[in-house]
C-alpha cells in the first residue's frame, strides 16, 4: 500500500487526515478518540484570551437534499469556551500520549500586538506542533473585531502573522477566510507576514434555511437568527479553486498548504493534494458520521494511489496544478459530443429534456413502440456542454467523444472570430 | 427500498382455532401505509422521469412523477392533489392494483436495479395524507349548475368515477345504486386486508363531497328502473354496472350446502362484523385461477381454515393471477393445484369432498385425462368466473358477454354510455374502471356542452 505518512509546513504526519480546528478537537476526550480512530493530526479548538466566550443554545443549521443528506452545515459557535489553562493541560496530556501525532494550536485574538504575541507563546509552551491564526471565525467574533474582521484586511493578515512568527519558533499557519473578493489578496499577505503554510478554507459566510414558522434564519435562537459558517460538502468546490489559485499563483506557490472545505471522501482529499495541499483538514464529515470516516479516507487513498502507481503523497502533491489555466489558455478547436450508451442507458428521458428545455436541444428521444425509447445526440446541435451527462442518473452511460483532429490548437487571444484579435492586428 | 414484510398468516399455536385476536391480526394491512421516513426515502429514488413509462402503464395516466416529486419536497397534500385529478378513486388503486404489471411493471429503476420505485404505496401515503388532514380544503372545485342531468347506474368504481368528473363539471347526477352500500366491489368484493378500516366508504364519502351526487339505493336496473325510462328522464345515462352474475360449474351437486360462490363469501367477508364466526370450514376447496380465486384461498386460510386448496385445469402461466398474487397464496399455506377440474360434488346434503379429472393441454385444447383424485372438503368457493347480468340491457348491443362501446364509452345507444367490468375496455380492474367512467364522463360532457337545452 502506498504510504501516506507525509510533512506539512516541515511537521511530519502519519496521515495526511487531520481535524480541523472546531469541535471534534475541541477537548482531550474528543482529540484521543480521534487519534485511537487513525487521524494523523488535530488543530485544537481555537484558544482565546481568558475569560472564555459563552456559546448559545441552538448552534448549527443544515441545508438538506431532499433525502435528508446533508449537503452542507452552518453554526453560529464561537472559539473554545473553555478556559485557557485547561485546553493547555489536556494538550500537554495529549501530547504525552501520543507523542507520534501532530497537535495544531489554533488561536485569536484582537487586533494587538500584545495580546496575539503574549497567547501564542502560552500555547506554544504546551508543546504543540505548530500554531494557525484562526482569521476567518465569519460569525460572532468578527463582531468583536476578531475572526474574518481580521481575515477580510490583508494588511492586519500579513501584521498579525508577523507578529506570532516573531513570538514564536514553530511553523505558523495562517488560516484564511473564503468571505473575501480575491484569496490571493490574503494568501499573499500570509506569507509577507512569513507564514510557514496558509489553512484554507474556513466557514463560508451563510444562511442555510429560513425557518418558515419561526420566519427567521435557522438555528433559530428564541426567535431570531444570524448568519453563520457554512461547510461540509457543499463547499468543497469553492475551498478547491481557492486552493488553486494559491498554488498555481508564482508568488504563493512555494507556500504548504493545509487543504480544508468539505472533505468527506478519500477522492475529495486527493483532490485538494492533487491541486497543492500538502495536507488536508476535515470536521464536517468527522461531525456527520463520527471519527471512523477516516478509516475509508484513508485505506481508499492508498488503494488508488496503488493503482495509479504512486507510492507517496508527494507524487501526487500539485499533480493537476500545472493543469489549470486561465480561461484564455484553454484549446478552442477542442470538440467534443455527447454518446449515450443504449445498453447502459434506462430511458428516463431526462438527459432529452435537460437538454430540450434548457440547453441546445441535441438529443432526440424516439418512441420505438414496444414501451421501449431511443436516445440519440443530434451531433451538430451538441456543444459538449456536459448537462446531459450531470443528468443522467446511470453512472457512465453518455461519454463525450472528441470530434476534432486533435492536432489544432487555438486559444481565444487568437480565435479568428475575437474581435480584440482583429483590432490587435490592424 | 421499502421492500413489504411478508404477509403471513398467524398460524394456530396450540391446534385450537385461531382467537378472535389472531384473525383480526390477519386481516390487518396487507401493505402498511409508508411512514414519513420511509415514503421520504422511497420519493428520493424516483427519477423524475421526463415522458415517463409508468404514466404511460396507468390507466388513468396519473403524472407519477409529479405527485412523487411533491412527496420529496414535502408537499403530500399536493400529491394527492395531482393523483385525483386523474384518479378520484387513487386511494383504493393504491391499495389494490396490481402494480407489478402496470405502472410499477414500466419503471426504469428495473431496467438496471430489477427495483421499481414503489409507485402504489407512495401513492398510498399521499391519498391517506390528504384524506387525514381535516385541515385540508377539499380539492375540486363544482363549476356552476348547469341545470343537466346524469343517471349514472351502479355506485361501484365506474359509477363513481364518472359521477365526480360530471359532478365537478357543474351537472347534477343521480346514481341508482341495487345495494344498499356505495362502492361495488370496493365494498364487497376486494380482499379485505387490502381494503381495511372502512376505507371504501370514506372515499365514497370524499368523492361525493364535491356535492351534486345523490344516490338511490336499492333501485336496480331491471326491476324497479328501465333503460327507457333513464333516457327520457336524463340527459344521458351512464351504466357502470360490473358483473352481476357468476359462472356456475355445471355439476350435479352444486346445490349442495357448502358449495358458494367465491364472490359471495367475500362479500359475506367484507360486511361480518365478527370475523372469528364468519367461517367455521376446516378444509376449502377453491376453484378457479383469477384474482377472485386467490383471495378467495387467502381470506379462508387468514380464517383459520387448516387446509386450503386452490384448484386450477390450467398451469400458472394461464392463471389470471399475477405472480405476485400467486406468490401470496403460496406464502399464505394455500396448496395450489394446477391441472385439474372438478367433475364430482360429493356429500349428502353437505359438501364433503370433491372428485377431480387431471387435465393436460393438447395441440392447444384443454383435455381429460382419465386420471382422478379426491380432496375432502367442507367448503367449496367457486371462482370460475363473472358475467353481466342481462335482464336490463335490451335495446344494447352486447358482444362477448360485454356491452359493446365506442371509443367514447358510448353504446349503440345514443345517450347511453358504459364503463368498468361490464364493458370490454381491458382488464377488469378498479383503476380500468375508473378510467372507463372518467372517459365516459368527458364524453358526455361535451354531448351536453355542445347539445341545445
Ligand atoms: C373478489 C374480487 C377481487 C378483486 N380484486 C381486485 C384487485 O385486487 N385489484 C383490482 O384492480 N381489481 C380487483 N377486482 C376487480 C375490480 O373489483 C373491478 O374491476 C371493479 O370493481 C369494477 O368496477 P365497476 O364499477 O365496473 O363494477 P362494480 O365494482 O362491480 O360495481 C358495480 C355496481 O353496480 C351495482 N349494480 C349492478 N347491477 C346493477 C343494476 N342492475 N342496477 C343498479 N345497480 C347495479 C352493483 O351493486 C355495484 O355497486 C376484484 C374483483 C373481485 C370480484
Ligand atoms: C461547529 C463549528 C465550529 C468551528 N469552529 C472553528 C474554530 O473555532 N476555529 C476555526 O479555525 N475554524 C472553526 N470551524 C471551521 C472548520 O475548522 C473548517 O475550517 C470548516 O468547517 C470547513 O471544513 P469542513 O467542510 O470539513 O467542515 C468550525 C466549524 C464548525 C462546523
Ligand atoms: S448532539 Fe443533540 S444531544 Fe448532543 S448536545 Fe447536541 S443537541 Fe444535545
Ligand atoms: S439521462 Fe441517461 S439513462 Fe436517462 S434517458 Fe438519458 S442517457 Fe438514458
Ligand atoms: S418510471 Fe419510475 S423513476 Fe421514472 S418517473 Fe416513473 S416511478 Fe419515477
Amino acid at each position: 500500500m502506498a504510504d501516506l505518512s507525509c510533512t506539512i509546513a516541515g511537521i511530519p504526519s502519519l496521515n495526511p487526515f487531520w481535524l480541523a480546528s472546531a469541535p471534534p478537537t475541541d477537548k482531550k476526550v474528543n482529540v484521543t478518540r480521534a487519534f485511537r480512530a487513525g487521524w494523523g493530526g488535530v488543530v485544537w479548538k481555537t484558544l482565546g484570551i481568558d475569560p472564555p466566550v459563552v456559546n448559545v443554545s441552538s448552534r448549527y443549521g443544515v441545508h438538506h437534499d431532499t433525502n435528508r443528506q446533508a449537503l452542507g452545515i452552518n453554526n453560529i459557535e464561537l472559539i473554545s469556551d473553555r478556559p485557557l489553562a485547561v485546553n493547555l493541560q489536556e494538550i500537554r496530556e495529549c501530547r504525552a500520549e501520543f507523542p507520534d501525532h501532530v497537535i495544531i494550536g489554533s488561536m485569536m485574538a484582537p487586533i494587538e500586538e500584545r495580546a496575539w504575541k503574549e497567547l501564542a507563546v502560552r500555547i506554544a509552551e504546551a508543546g504543540v506542533h505548530g500554531l494557525e491564526l484562526n482569521l476567518g471565525c465569519p460569525h460572532g467574533m468578527c463582531e468583536r473585531g476578531m475572526g474574518s474582521a481580521i481575515g477580510q484586511v490583508p494588511e492586519m493578515v500579513e501584521q498579525v502573522t508577523r507578529w506570532v512568527k516573531q513570538a514564536v519558533g514553530i511553523p505558523v499557519f495562517t488560516k484564511l477566510t473564503p468571505n473575501i473578493t480575491n484569496i490571493l489578496w490574503s494568501a499573499e499577505a500570509a506569507k509577507r507576514g512569513g507564514a510557514d503554510a496558509v489553512s484554507l478554507i474556513n466557514t463560508v459566510n451563510s444562511i442555510v434555511s429560513v425557518d418558515l414558522d419561526a420566519m427567521a434564519p435557522t438555528p433559530v435562537v428564541d426567535g431570531k437568527g444570524t448568519h453563520g459558517g457554512y461547510c461540509g460538502s457543499a463547499v468543497k468546490p469553492i475551498a478547491l479553486n481557492m486552493v488553486a489559485e494559491i498554488a498555481r499563483n508564482p508568488f504563493t506557490a512555494d507556500l504548504e498548504i493545509s487543504g480544508i472545505g468539505g472533505i468527506t471522501t478519500w477522492r475529495d482529499a486527493a483532490e485538494f493534494i492533487a491541486l497543492g495541499a500538502n495536507g488536508v483538514q476535515v470536521c464536517t464529515a468527522a461531525m456527520l458520521y463520527g471519527f471512523r470516516v477516516v478509516e475509508d479516507m484513508a485505506d481508499g487513498l492508498s488503494q488508488w494511489m496503488d493503482e495509479k502507481g504512486l507510492t507517496s503523497l508527494s507524487q501526487l502533491h500539485r499533480m493537476a496544478v500545472p493543469n489549470v489555466v486561465n480561461w484564455n489558455d484553454l484549446n478552442m478547436a477542442y470538440d467534443v459530443k455527447a454518446r449515450i450508451n443504449p445498453d447502459l442507458c434506462i430511458e428516463c428521458g431526462r438527459c432529452y429534456i435537460a437538454c430540450e428545455d434548457t440547453s441546445h436541444q441535441a438529443i432526440t428521444m424516439t418512441d420505438l413502440g414496444n414501451g421501449r425509447k431511443r436516445l440519440e445526440v443530434i451531433d451538430d446541435e451538441c456543444v459538449g456542454c456536459n448537462l446531459c451527462s450531470i443528468t443522467c442518473p446511470v453512472p457512465d452511460c453518455i461519454t463525450f467523444d472528441r470530434v476534432d483532429a486533435g492536432t489544432e490548437s487555438v486559444t481565444w487571444p487568437d480565435h479568428p472570430l475575437n474581435p480584440q484579435r482583429l483590432v490587435a492586428a490592424e | 427500498m421499502t421492500h413489504s414484510v411478508p404477509f403471513l398468516p398467524v398460524i394456530s399455536a396450540d391446534g385450537h382455532p385461531l382467537t378472535a385476536a389472531q384473525i383480526e391480526q390477519n386481516f390487518s394491512d396487507l401493505h402498511p401505509c409508508l411512514t414519513d421516513l420511509q415514503a421520504m426515502a422511497e420519493s428520493n429514488r424516483c427519477l423524475y422521469c421526463y415522458d415517463a413509462p409508468c404514466v404511460t402503464a396507468c390507466p388513468t395516466s396519473i403524472d407519477i412523477p409529479g405527485f412523487i416529486r411533491r412527496i420529496s419536497t414535502g408537499n403530500p397534500d399536493g400529491a394527492a392533489r395531482t393523483i385525483l385529478s386523474s384518479n378520484i378513486l387513487g386511494g383504493t388503486c393504491a391499495r389494490v392494483c396490481p402494480t407489478e404489471v402496470l405502472c410499477q411493471q414500466a419503471c426504469v429503476r428495473n431496467r438496471a436495479e430489477d427495483a421499481p420505485v414503489e409507485i402504489g404505496r407512495l401513492q398510498r401515503y399521499a391519498v391517506d395524507h390528504l384524506l387525514d388532514n381535516t385541515a385540508a380544503a377539499y380539492p375540486f372545485a363544482r363549476a356552476a349548475e348547469t341545470g343537466r342531468r346524469v343517471a349514472v347506474v351502479g355506485a361501484g368504481p365506474a359509477g363513481l368515477a364518472c359521477a365526480h368528473a360530471l359532478a365537478v363539471n357543474g351537472h347534477s347526477v343521480t346514481i341508482f345504486e341495487a345495494r344498499p352500500k356505495p362502492g361495488g366491489l370496493n365494498e364487497y368484493g376486494l380482499a379485505a386486508y387490502k381494503m381495511t378500516g372502512d376505507f371504501a366508504r370514506r372515499e365514497v364519502d370524499f368523492v361525493l363531497a364535491v356535492g351534486g351526487i345523490q344516490i338511490e339505493y336499492g333501485r336496480a336496473l331491471g326491476t324497479d328502473l328501465t333503460l327507457d325510462v333513464l333516457r327520457q328522464d336524463y340527459d344521458a345515462v351512464f351504466l357502470g354496472i360490473g358483473l352481476g352474475d357468476t359462472n356456475a360449474l355445471g355439476l350435479v351437486g352444486e346445490d349442495k350446502a357448502g358449495v358458494v360462490d367465491a364472490i359471495d363469501f367475500i362479500a359475506g367477508l367484507r360486511q361480518s362484523e365478527d370475523l372469528a364466526g364468519y367461517c367455521s370450514a376446516a378444509s376449502v376447496v377453491v376453484i378457479g385461477g383469477g384474482n377472485t380465486a386467490i383471495d378467495a384461498a387467502v381470506q379462508a386460510k387468514r380464517l383459520g381454515a387448516e387446509e386450503v386448496t386452490l384448484v386450477y385445469r390450467r398451469g400458472p402461466q394461464q392463471m389470471g393471477a399475477t405472480a405476485y398474487e400467486q406468490d401470496l397464496a403460496a406464502t399464505n399455506g394455500v396448496v395450489v393445484r394446477h391441472w385439474a377440474k372438478p367433475v364430482e360434488i360429493k356429500g349428502n346434503g353437505h359438501v364433503e369432498g370433491l372428485v377431480f379429472e387431471r387435465t393436460r393441454l393438447d395441440g392447444g385444447r384443454l383435455t381429460e385425462t382419465g386420471r382422478r383424485f379426491e380432496i375432502s372438503a367442507d367448503l367449496v368457493l367457486k371462482a370460475i368466473g363473472q358475467s353481466l347480468a342481462p335482464a336490463a340491457l335490451s335495446g344494447l348491443t352486447l358482444k362477448g358477454g360485454k356491452i359493446v362501446v365506442d371509443e367514447t364509452g358510448q353504446t349503440t345507444l345514443p345517450g347511453v354510455y358504459a364503463g368498468g367490468d361490464c364493458i370490454a375496455s381491458g382488464q377488469d380492474l378498479t383503476v380500468q374502471a375508473v378510467e372507463d367512467g372518467k372517459r365516459a364522463a368527458k364524453a358526455i360532457h361535451a354531448a351536453l356542452s355542445a347539445s341545445q337545452r
